[in-house]
């Protein structure tokens, strides 16, 4: 009972619950099903995206140009879609997530094969990535009258009961639970991310699992990509600027290690959830929704903290247990 | 090599150099493509559209070289550029806003040095969340406005130039600092330990290095700069919005690369810096000449990024290699 007491998403969940009960004392309506849902849909692709971002930070790294290859992968299907309209939806969703493969492995190869240090890699993407959008498109956007109908529907159709962008969610955080659980390859990550040198030692080959991670990342940057145009109806030059700061925060808040190694995909998925009702609280609450930047860079130096304090009990206990 | 003659082959492989050949072939470029470029007054001119990174990038060297990388830094631009506003709406003097301005950047180097060095967390992973808070700030605080009252006097740091002189101030501004942070990293005590940290932390700990108190120094420098460029931009453009700066971080951080340091730490010098600065900001200027918009001069940042960490790896290898074969063969 205290050992799940004292793990990050048991503190998570009663956040979110009493954060939900003080901003349905104030907006009674918020908590209504039909909200609840909304605020889920909001988050879909915030939960696609972070759980990419997730096994990266596992392994030390980060990939800070989710952003701009969510525009590129979208406005790249959005422009195919308006000059191509009869192409059809399922080679579409197989395109943009081949897309997002290809930059992924794009930054994957140039920090396990290249040795770029990740951050500085996917600054150097984020800015290239960003300018290819600005490229393709000459600077005009893809609107709602411009994509054909199915495209635009496409993230709503509900053939399983749920609307597809719930599903898709859905499908990736199944598949990653069972990836970083119960494979070798899943188990690897966490290994590359702890102790390299050990890691090594043991025969996990880090090139391998740093390329992976990357490409993973990228193949869901994909999926969000297509998603994101096809939800709002809408492909531009900035489309989406800004999102890497949220998957990092989705990550930190769900009790990922910036250090690498340890961080759990129901924490993230938390992680996500928060971000998700916090920005949709902030017009029921009155404040205006510029103040989510600084929410979310007060909450992500906040989970930061938070975080090393914890690793560095957990290590002292570590530490203690260990009789000599 | 040490203390050995300099032979021509080594000093074209020497970094610098090959940054010194792209330089020129810029200038060519430019002057190519428009024949007022290379006019000396116009030639002054270009140098405001870089020297508020370049002051950014002076500080940012320590701390590459140091291992400690403040991706913040555009965030403190916008916050110290905030803080102006405010106080410039309430009637504040020339002397309190750039007080202010640069008050506003250390405090937010310290709170990111803090941060880092009192939980023990990178200082890479601290300023991912200071960009979304500092910037974050300035957008609670603007949302979709903007303060544009600020005193004729204040206007002068950014626009003005040298009395009788085609010297702009900004530049002034830069010369000096640049000479400042030169003696800093090459003269000094302080720049040994930047080094030595930078090398290896745990031995400097050992050879009597305070490495905290050193990096947290390192990131207030950090912020005062950006403070400075706050400074020198707000009055330049003469009006504060939540966007201002954006993404500046790349850029500087490409110039201090592109200028020869490590990005791994431990290596680089002030004079390379400084010379990719003035090659960055030409080239970029260059590029504003053929019209390319800014999102595809970011293109261009990033490949010369990839580009600058991955050939002097390479020829550090070639190097090397040669330098084993020589080994053996005698």
């Amino acid at each position: 009972m205290i050992r799940l007491l004292k793990r990050r998403e048991t503190t998570l969940i009663l956040i979110i619950a009493v954060m939900l009960a003080a901003i349905s004392a104030r907006a009674p309506g918020f908590l209504k099903l039909g909200n609840l849902r909304d605020i889920l849909t909001d988050t879909a692709i915030l939960v696609i995206v972070s759980i990419g971002q997730m096994m990266v930070i596992i392994t030390g790294g980060a990939d800070l140009s989710v952003s701009s290859g969510i525009a590129l992968c979208g406005m790249s299907v959005a422009l195919l879609n308006w000059m191509v309209p009869g192409i059809p939806l399922p080679v579409i969703v197989a395109l943009a997530i081949v897309i997002g493969f290809v930059l992924g492995s794009i930054n994957g190869l140039l920090v396990s094969v290249a040795g770029i240090p990740p951050i500085i890699t996917t600054l150097a993407t984020l800015g290239i990535y960003r300018g290819a959008v600005f490229l393709e498109s000459g600077g005009q956007w893809v609107s709602a009258h411009k994509m054909s109908e199915a495209f635009r529907e496409f993230p709503h159709n509900a053939p399983l009961g749920i609307s597809n962008l719930l599903l898709a969610a859905v499908l990736v955080a199944v598949a990653a639970a069972v990836f970083i659980r119960f494979t070798r390859t899943g188990r690897e990550i966490y290994g590359a991310g702890g102790n390299r040198a050990a890691a090594r030692f043991v025969g996990i080959s880090l090139a391998r699992i740093d390329y992976l991670v990357y490409a993973i990342s990228g193949t869901l940057v994909g999926l969000a990509g297509l998603l994101w145009v096809s939800r709002y109806a809408s492909a531009q030059n900035d489309t989406a600027r800004g999102f890497e700061l949220q998957t990092i925060a989705a990550c930190v808040i769900g009790g990922v290690s910036m250090l690498g190694g340890s961080g759990s995909l129901v924490g993230v998925i938390l992680g996500a959830l928060f971000l998700g009702i916090v920005n949709n609280a902030l017009p029921v609450i009155g404040l205006s929704p510029f103040f989510q930047m600084a929410i979310q860079g007060f909450v992500i130096l906040t989970a930061i903290i938070v975080n090393s304090v914890v690793d560095r009990r957990t290590q002292a206990a570590l530490l203690r247990t260990r009789k000599l | 090599m040490a203390g050995g003659k300099r032979t021509l082959a080594s000093l074209l492989a020497r970094w610098e150099t090959i940054l010194v050949f792209i330089f020129i072939a810029v200038i060519v470029f430019n002057s190519v493509a428009s024949p007022y470029f290379l006019n000396p007054t116009n030639l002054l001119d270009t140098t405001f559209s870089f020297v508020e990174k370049g002051l950014i990038a002076l500080a940012m060297t320590l701390g590459i070289i140091m291992g400690d990388i403040d991706i913040s830094v555009a965030g403190i631009i916008a916050l110290a550029s905030l803080v102006m506003g405010a106080l410039s709406s309430i009637g504040a003097g020339p002397a309190a806003l750039v007080a202010a301005g640069l008050g506003t950047g250390l405090a937010a180097g310290f709170l990111n040095g803090l941060l880092a060095t009192g939980f023990g967390i990178p200082m890479i992973a601290v300023t991912i969340g200071g960009i979304s808070l500092f910037r974050g700030i300035a957008y609670a605080a603007l949302g979709d406005q903007a303060f544009t009252k600020y005193p004729p006097a204040f206007a002068f740091l950014g626009q003005g130039y040298i009395p009788g002189t085609p010297v702009p101030f900004e530049l002034l501004v830069f010369v000096v600092f640049a000479v400042l942070f030169i003696v800093l990293l090459h003269r000094t005590t302080f720049g040994r330990r930047v080094y030595a940290i930078g090398n290896n932390p745990v031995a400097a700990r050992f050879s009597g290095v305070r490495v905290q108190r050193t990096r947290l120094a390192v990131s207030c420098i950090t912020g005062f700069m950006a403070g400075l460029a706050s400074v020198l931009l707000t009055s330049r453009i003469g009006s504060t919005r939540p966007n201002i700066a954006e993404g500046w971080e790349m850029e500087v951080i490409t110039t201090v690369v592109l200028g020869g340091v490590a990005i791994t730490g431990g290596r680089g010098k002030m004079g390379g810096v400084i010379l990719g600065i003035f090659l960055l900001g030409f080239l970029k200027f260059g590029m504003g000449l053929i019209n390319v918009p800014g999102d595809v001069q970011n293109i261009f940042s990033g490949v010369l990024l990839i580009l600058a960490i991955l050939l002097p790896g390479l020829v550090a290898r070639r190097q090397e290699a040669a330098g084993l074969r020589k080994t053996r063969d005698t």
